[in-house]
């Protein structure tokens, strides 16, 4: 169960490692709601696709498999975009597209085969939410990133997400770089978070090499 | 034997997919259960507030949302390959206003505009409703990110009609920083909205047929 998490959140990271579903990370990872907003949107589909076909795996032989996937994410989607509409209306106005485009997100398709459809529910509900976590700690980081440098603030609008919380958000400078808010900002940022977690493993397997060395 | 054997799982295959079609179609419409109401009373109330604040400063009691006058193309109306929508607004039973629901063209496509005009042909307020601008440049038509759009209220046409235009095109309007093209387009479109309900007047203030 720990290496589910930790495959979800770090080792095989679907943001930063698998490098997939990487049309809604850039496009949407504008601001640190949107990023917010598209993150438990793909949380829930992911955890739900997971334990959908974790429940059906004995009955999907091999040929009708992708259809039901296809059949069970798409459905999962709707419903989680007709409940954005009725319950967070403005994100999902400022979603738009990217919202019914969960679907094509390879992730959840890659979970569902790889994983949930040769696991028990537990492990696969596990897995959805360790990777829906994953893909949304990466989303929120460069959200963050991108509406920082380029507004100069940070969880702007996040009473469109919860109602009763302050549009306002964390103001710390006024205005900022505009690129970071452009298509080319989501490109660096990425860049950026990417060169961070490559740091990161070289230091690690660097530490974990030196006492080969010594013996 | 083998033609058996696939037989039954092509039969089989099909069962089990339809079983999942048919848990997929439980599964929205559930959820629509859930949610239509909700949705729908969300779109009533955000058209609500788009038109009273495009209808600022006009004592109305009643606008005729299901009977817009509807505009096919051609016409000379901002959006001229659209169906435009023109919302008529009541004060007893009389025409005070309209809400024309046009759309400029923008730098990076259509800029769906509410721009409320009264029986004095002014603009009451214009409000952009959706658009692709660039953010940071063109999208301060918002307005949540300037003030900009409030500088049509009240304007008419005049009857120097060469300065309804951007400052630097030798108007009234000014630009705001780092972009001409969203507000010149909105400014034009603004300009023709104006044209158009003073030279249909006669049409615009007769009841809807039917």
């Amino acid at each position: 169960m720990k290496s589910i998490i930790r495959d979800g959140l770090w080792q095989n990271n679907p943001g930063i490692v698998q490098l997939l579903g990487l049309c809604p990370l850039l496009a949407i990872s504008n601001t640190a709601v949107n990023a917010l907003g598209l993150a438990i949107a793909t949380l829930f589909v992911l955890t739900f696709s997971n334990l959908t076909v974790s429940l059906a795996r004995r009955g999907l032989q091999s040929e009708i498999r992708i259809p039901a996937y296809v059949l069970i994410i798409a459905s999962l989607v709707t419903a989680i975009e007709l409940f954005f509409h009725a319950f967070a209306p403005e994100l999902h106005a400022r979603l738009g597209i990217f919202l019914p485009l969960i679907v094509t997100n390879c992730a959840i398709i890659a979970r569902a085969e790889a994983f949930a459809s040769r696991q028990p529910p537990l492990r696969a509900v596990a897995d959805g939410i360790a990777h829906g976590l994953g893909f949304a700690w990466v989303l929120m980081l460069i959200g963050v990133l991108r509406e920082a440098i380029g507004s100069g603030r940070v969880f702007a609008d996040l009473g469109t997400l919860i109602p009763g919380a302050g549009n306002a958000g964390l103001q710390f400078a006024d205005g900022g770089l505009l690129i970071a808010l452009l298509p080319p900002g989501a490109f660096f940022a990425l860049a950026l978070v990417l060169i961070l977690r490559n740091l990161i493993v070289a230091r690690q397997s660097a530490t974990a090499a030196e006492p080969a060395h010594e013996s | 034997m083998s033609a058996d054997i696939k037989r039954t799982s092509v039969v089989g295959g099909t069962l089990k997919l339809t079983a999942f079609a048919a848990f997929a179609a439980l599964i929205v419409a559930a959820s629509w259960q859930l949610t239509h109401e909700r949705i729908e009373q969300n779109l009533h109330t955000a058209r609500m507030a788009q038109f009273a604040t495009v209808l600022s400063g006009v004592a109305f009691d009643r606008i005729d949302y299901d009977n817009p006058e509807l505009v096919s193309p051609p016409h000379t109306l901002p959006g001229s390959t659209r169906e435009v929508r023109i919302y008529r607004v009541y004060q007893n039973d009389a025409i005070v206003a309209w809400v024309f629901n046009v759309y400029a063209a923008g730098y990076s496509g259509p800029i769906e505009l509410m721009v409320g005009i009264d029986r004095r042909q002014q603009v009451t307020a214009v409000r952009v409703l959706s658009h692709t601008e660039t953010p940071g440049l063109g999208d301060d038509i918002e307005r949540s990110k300037s003030d900009w759009i409030a500088s049509f209220n009240n304007q008419a046409l005049g009857d120097d009609q060469a300065d309804w235009a951007l400052r630097k095109d030798g108007g009234r309007f000014d630009a705001f920083t780092g972009a001409s093209i969203t507000p010149r387009a909105v400014v034009i479109a603004v300009r023709d909205t104006l044209r158009y309900a003073e030279r249909y007047e006669e049409t615009l203030i007769m009841e809807p047929s039917e």
